[in-house]
């Protein structure tokens, strides 16, 4: 073990002295990546990470930043599958116009339950959350002209770029992670922004927030959206990369799981939502060895980690210095409003 | 027909109100969503079809049985994944809950097998006859239970000594504690007495669809769970209520308007009481202080 540590914080050394080096080094790495290891499953599940991360990234908004409990995220998740297959294969077949569609279908639904946030809060709105994400499913289950029902819908295109189909799975983990660093340098400046300050004074303390002329429902809604925007996205790559959805994909217990990520990650910060999604998503796989098992270990793992790390793996660091020292002496104070 | 589904609305309702009181006995006094109280509800209906159907024990002693056991899981499941994060932020205790949810579902799938399994007919269903209504003894039984365990849980709340120190815990629990109370054993208790009245309500269920499944606990939860909002979390008597005017909802939109959506109208319903009043129908309004 502590070799491993020794060896883990000399790498962080290094990594510290040279940023541009590292960083260039990440990136081949990561480029050469898929073809050193030209192994279907691991790509695959690699590629479905890829997907959650940006789920998880985008859930961060809401859960993280603005700090109320969203038990509805896969109903964004949902629509954005549905919306864009449903649009490449009966209107126009273009994945890429798909995927904006898709984007801008779950805007707009993120701004409809964004709008009960303006009224309901705390424990309540995340029932409501949750209960959107219920309707979106039965609606997906039952409307079956347009759905197909439980069936699902099959044979979805896989996505194109000018003419050619991205058909590998090297060509996919490539498309994923594009729009993966896309949604995190997103988020990450989204949450830098005077807008992302806002979120984290309404968080912090609403009627403060308020009183210092932030509108705080204005901002709530637009978070909502943005959110659900993302993960219309996600939804999106999921649709065109799996060629197969059906409602089973996005139920509640999906939503669980990815607050479950966030939370795990360290709520509000953005490598912890990463690191949570991967944890989280490869956990099972690496379980598999005690097939019957796993989830039975899943669940211990998940109360564990709750009761020794309740702040998640990697809490939220924002602004160094004093700022640190203040919030240190009134954590005791602010735990009680905490989400 | 109206009338018809509203009995069979009631029936189930009652059930939901058992499950949602002890989701408002969680919320009360630690202000807790309790995810993994479904799954009370379905080890209740479990261990009582374990006793009677594999070990062939006397029914009164398996019931009981279940429901003691039930209540101990509670106890242990407040220690184990709670008491540790009690002052922690909502989410973390949401996740531990979750995670508790997983852990209980997955320890009856391995110790019962996956399959939907037969719940012992204890009780010959006879059905009465009322010129088109039909009425089966079931009905008669469940409701009937559900009012003795209600009634004896407001007496045990609102008449008893226990009852004081549980009201006094989920007002205030610091100055209680320093009333010489132990906080800790009153937050035991009402987590046993909540588990108690799900692995009822788990039992009752399991008499009234005959059927068990090892997941049979997560829509039933998840429903009692907006019952309980619907009335108002925390609030006794409004949640009662809660469950059945949700089981009202259910029947009547499955008689009325379509079986399909029937979940969907009572979440949409859920949603619509609390865009008028945020805190449930019977809940207090909370003034936020600065």
């Amino acid at each position: 073990m502590t070799i491993l540590r020794q060896l883990f914080n000399n790498i962080a050394l290094l990594t510290a002295k040279n940023k541009k080096l590292s960083m260039m080094l990440g990136i081949i790495l990561f480029v050469l990546f898929p073809f050193a290891l030209n192994n279907n499953y691991i790509l695959h599940i690699l590629i479905i990470v890829g997907i959650y991360m940006i789920l998880g990234v985008s859930l961060n908004i809401v859960t993280g930043i603005t700090g109320e409990l969203d038990l509805g995220h896969a109903a964004f998740f949902g629509i954005g599958a549905y919306i864009s297959s449903l649009f490449t294969m009966k209107i126009y077949n273009n994945f890429w116009l798909g995927l904006i569609i898709a984007a801008i279908v779950s805007f707009i639904f993120g701004i409809i339950l964004g709008i009960p946030s303006l009224r309901i809060r705390g424990d309540y709105l995340a029932i409501v959350t949750l209960g959107f994400s219920e309707i979106v499913r039965y609606v997906l289950l039952n409307w079956q002209d347009v759905t197909n029902g439980p069936m699902g819908i099959n044979r979805i295109p896989l996505p194109s770029i000018m003419g050619y189909r991205i058909g590998t799975k090297q060509a996919l983990f490539y498309l994923v992670y594009a729009l993966v660093i896309i949604t995190i340098i997103l988020v990450r400046n989204l949450s830098k922004s005077r807008f992302g300050r806002a979120l984290v004074a309404i968080r912090e303390n609403e009627i403060a927030a308020a009183a210092m002329g932030i509108n705080v429902g204005y901002y709530k809604v637009w978070s909502f959206a943005i959110s659900a925007a993302f993960a219309g996205v996600a939804g999106s790559l999921f649709a065109h990369y799996m060629s197969f959805i059906s409602p089973m994909n996005f139920t509640s217990n999906e939503s669980i799981l990815i607050l479950s990520m966030v939370v795990l990650g360290g709520k509000g910060s953005i490598i912890g939502s990463i690191l949570g999604v991967s944890v989280l998503m490869l956990l099972p796989e690496m379980l598999r060895f005690v097939s019957m098992y796993r989830m039975l270990i899943y669940g211990i793992a998940l109360i564990a980690m709750m009761i020794f790390k309740p702040k998640g793996i990697i809490p939220e660091n924002r602004m160094p210095g004093n700022y640190k020292k203040i919030s240190f002496i009134k954590a005791s104070k602010a735990q009680e409003h905490e989400v | 027909m109206l009338f018809q589904q509203i009995l069979n609305g009631l029936t189930i309702g009652a059930v939901y109100a058992l499950v949602a009181l002890g989701y408002t006995l969680a919320y009360g006094i630690l202000g807790l969503i309790n995810f993994s109280h479904g799954e009370i509800y379905m080890m209740g209906a479990f261990i009582a079809f374990t006793c009677i159907s594999i070990f062939n024990w006397n029914i009164w002693l398996s019931l009981i049985l279940a429901v003691v056991i039930c209540g101990l899981i509670g106890i242990v499941v407040e220690i184990v994944a709670f008491r540790s994060i009690r002052h922690g932020a909502r989410s973390s205790q949401l996740i531990s809950a979750i995670g508790v949810s997983i852990v209980l579902q997955n320890i009856a799938m391995l110790t019962w097998s996956s399959r939907t399994q037969p719940f012992p007919q204890i009780i010959t269903t006879k059905i009465i006859k009322i010129n088109d209504i039909v009425i089966s003894n079931l009905q008669i039984y469940i409701l009937a239970t559900a009012v003795i365990l209600m009634v004896t849980l407001y007496l045990l709340l609102y008449k008893s000594r226990i009852g004081i120190a549980i009201r006094a815990t989920s007002q205030d629990p610091d100055t209680t504690s320093l009333m010489g109370i132990n906080v800790n054993k009153i937050i035991s208790i009402t987590f046993a007495v909540g588990s108690v009245l799900g692995a009822a309500a788990g039992i009752l269920m399991g008499l009234y669809y005959n059927s068990i499944v090892f997941n049979m606990g997560y829509t039933v939860g998840l429903k009692a769970f907006v019952a309980a909002i619907l009335g108002g979390i925390g609030n006794i008597p409004g949640t009662m209520l809660g469950g059945i005017l949700l089981g009202f909802v259910e029947s009547i939109s499955a008689g009325f308007i379509s079986s399909q959506y029937k979940d969907a109208l009572a979440f949409l319903i859920m949603i619509i009481v609390l865009l008028v009043k945020p805190t449930g129908i019977f809940g207090t309004k909370e003034v936020e202080k600065v």
